[in-house]
């Protein structure tokens, strides 16, 4: 296919060049927009980052007494990536294996007839705008949550992520958790799937005529192959859940402390949520400041994605 | 016709020798149990876990689902045990479970349309589409304001990604090669991952380092967006033209067309009806964002049409603030937002199906 296309542009260009120089000139211009196009894109993610960097410096070079909250630019900004890790990390662990089932019941368990419509409904929620996801959040999820928050802390507090109190409002870490998980499991079972149904007819087939039940067959053949799209798809995952802004920042009730605690009414802050909450009351370096932790979640979901991408371009060439 | 006892499916016939080593799949007694048995028991444990819920006074649909699972699974498996031995047991448990994992994917998306149809409808009225929000205190007024300020963000949002986009898309399908292709094809699958308040920073930065610290405009927004969305237009767009079959440029190239009106003649209108698709998707994507508006538009209660000039409202920025600050009458405020949140997954959901009717309707010849 590619080496097809090659031929074809030469032709094409052989046959343009051999013709007037009108022709000529028209594809100049044209080819040279696309590729400004191009250009213009590379530009502008490069422009991301440096503009983010130019708007930090400030924050950089400013006394602790300057900042927000009088600390050091770092000691503001690790507890914030503190609060994000924690909150997409427990979204993976709660996605990942629900989005892996789901992609296996549409690639291999539902049937043929259906397999599409189910597909298009998980990607539904996908399709769902984040402000509304952090409304369900706080008001139906988080006060159904209440009574399973309080069992996690009166039954399991010797763990540390159950300690308590138990919020009585439900806005928690784990509820904040869940509705990320929601939120990205679509795009992880939509790798998983895509790879999951490509898993060669004749590895199937081998292992169901060899006498192997439906359950070995996945386990044996389409596990296996679609393992580095797991891995890939929840990299993905990992990253839109670092970046998610407005359902954690109305679900949770920040108060910017360092704690495993799942339950409780006091969370960790994570960063887009600390961005979300503060940056349209802020001025002067308290802005920088803000601008300054965007730049490193611009970071920590950059090099996340890139090794997403990486592990999918590898697979591919296989 | 005998039952195929796993459910192997895929039209393979089931072989099982007698004796066949590790591999023989019988039980211990019983043989296979019929096909209706995994029905039987999870609708029977639904049925009688629903009477009893509802004996108790305490039915909720979530519990049943959850007990149903908690207690069909185990009996399934142990049924399937004794009769069939452990592999087929093993192979229903696991064929069952993943068939739950799929209903709780799904759950939330039942329940929470549900909820915004429930709690949306109550301000869903005429005022507000035609009102805004200017001197609203309590109860009353409306989101024309920010409907406005959604269209004519994502629309200037729009009108910058589509050309680059496209033209990005044509770069990488038509003309594209070595190293630049490359790096286009890494850099807008990494593009897509952006957090989106991310996108809204870099757009408030750009514009603060030309028009002074705490700017506030509508157009900002739009750059915000277009970050979000050019990745999704290329993305979407090369897939479209990748499939424009290549004996279409060849016959054109035949006839002594240079290049660049084959492009624009021939593979782009073959193309348009994908091309169009791609694109409001991609609205469709975008036009719920809030974080990214959130710092670069500002936020205000009465109507600007005009993006360069003063503070813009939209749709999810106001669901947002109604519900952040919801003033003396909450309850009020709250029915805003929720009825901004259904007017969003509207126009989302109304996006999504033209999009996919166009694709069915005039996509075909390129199938």
């Amino acid at each position: 296919m590619e080496a097809h296309t090659d031929t074809t542009t030469q032709a094409g260009q052989i046959l343009a060049g051999a013709s007037g120089g009108s022709r000529r000139l028209g594809d100049r211009i044209f080819s040279n927009a696309a590729t400004i196009a191009a250009v213009t894109i590379l530009a502008l993610l490069a422009g991301v980052a440096i503009f983010l960097i130019v708007k930090s410096i400030p924050a950089v070079t400013a006394s602790a007494a300057d900042l927000p909250e009088g600390k050091t630019l770092v000691d503001y900004i690790a507890p914030l990536a503190f609060g994000t890790v924690l909150a997409a990390t427990l979204a993976t662990i709660v996605a990942v294996p629900l989005a892996v089932a789901v992609a296996l019941f549409i690639s291999h368990i539902a049937p043929r007839r259906i397999a599409l419509t189910l597909a298009y409904i998980v990607d539904l929620l996908a399709a769902i705008p984040s402000i509304v996801y952090g409304l369900w959040g706080i008001f139906v999820l988080g006060p159904a949550f209440v009574g399973v928050l309080n069992w996690l802390a009166d039954n399991l507090g010797f763990i540390p992520f159950f300690t308590g109190p138990a919020s009585v409002t439900g806005r928690t870490m784990l509820v904040a958790g869940l509705v990320l998980a929601v939120m990205i499991l679509p795009i992880v079972s939509a790798v998983a799937r895509e790879v999951f149904s490509q898993t060669p007819r004749r590895l199937e087939e081998g292992a169901l005529a060899l006498g192997a039940t439906r359950w070995e067959m996945i386990r044996m053949t389409v596990l296996p192959f679609g393992r580095s799209a797991m891995i890939s798809g929840t990299m993905l995952g990992l990253g839109r859940a670092l970046g998610e802004t407005m359902a954690v920042t109305i679900i949770l009730s920040v108060s910017g402390v360092v704690s495993f605690d799942l339950v409780s009414q006091s969370n960790p802050t994570p960063i887009a949520a600390n961005i979300a909450l503060n940056f349209p009351e802020s001025s002067g370096v308290a802005v920088n400041a803000l601008i300054a932790s965007g730049l490193v979640l611009f970071a920590i979901t950059l090099v996340v994605n890139m090794i997403a991408r990486v592990v999918i371009a590898r697979q591919n060439l296989q | 016709m005998p039952q195929d006892p796993i459910g192997a499916g895929s039209g393979v016939p089931e072989v099982v020798p007698e004796g066949a080593g590790g591999l023989a799949v019988a039980g211990t007694g019983g043989g296979p149990l019929p096909e209706w048995t995994p029905y039987t028991v999870t609708g029977g444990a639904a049925a009688l876990i629903a009477l009893l819920l509802a004996a108790t006074g305490s039915f909720s649909i979530v519990l049943m689902f959850v007990l149903t699972v908690v207690i069909s699974l185990p009996v399934i498996y142990v049924w399937s045990r004794i009769a069939e031995g452990p592999r087929r047991a093993l192979d229903r448990l696991a064929t069952l479970s993943i068939v739950a994992a799929f209903g709780i994917a799904v759950a939330p998306l039942i329940s929470l349309l549900y909820e915004v149809i429930k709690r949306g409808t109550a301000r869903f009225d005429s005022a507000f589409f035609t009102e805004s929000a200017r001197g609203v205190v309590g109860a009353g007024g409306g989101a024309e304001h920010a409907i406005v300020g959604t269209l004519v963000i994502t629309g200037v949002a729009t009108l910058i990604s589509v050309p680059i986009g496209i033209m990005g898309a044509i770069y990488l399908n038509e003309y594209g090669t070595g190293r630049l292709r490359r790096a286009l094809t890494f850099f807008v699958d990494v593009m897509t991952g952006i957090p989106s308040i991310v996108a809204g920073l870099f757009a408030y930065a750009a514009f603060a380092v030309f028009l002074g610290p705490g700017i506030r405009l509508g157009i900002i927004g739009s750059v915000a967006l277009s970050v979000l969305m050019i990745p999704i237009v290329i993305r979407t767009s090369e897939e479209i033209l990748k499939i424009v079959p290549n004996h279409l440029r060849e016959a054109a190239y035949a006839l002594g067309t240079p290049k660049w009106k084959t492009v624009t003649r021939i593979v782009l209108p073959t193309a348009l009806a994908g091309l169009v698709t791609g694109v409001m998707l991609s609205i469709a994507r975008v036009i719920g964002e809030t974080a990214p508006l959130l710092v670069t538009t500002g936020v205000v209660d009465s109507l600007n049409t005009d993006p360069v000039s003063g503070r813009m409202q939209n749709l999810a920025v106001y669901a947002y603030t109604e519900y952040k600050n919801p003033g003396v009458m909450k309850q009020a405020a709250y029915d805003r937002a929720w009825a901004a949140a259904l007017t969003l997954i509207a126009i989302v959901m109304i996006l999504s199906l033209i999009a996919r009717f166009i694709y069915r309707r005039f996509g075909t010849e390129i199938r």
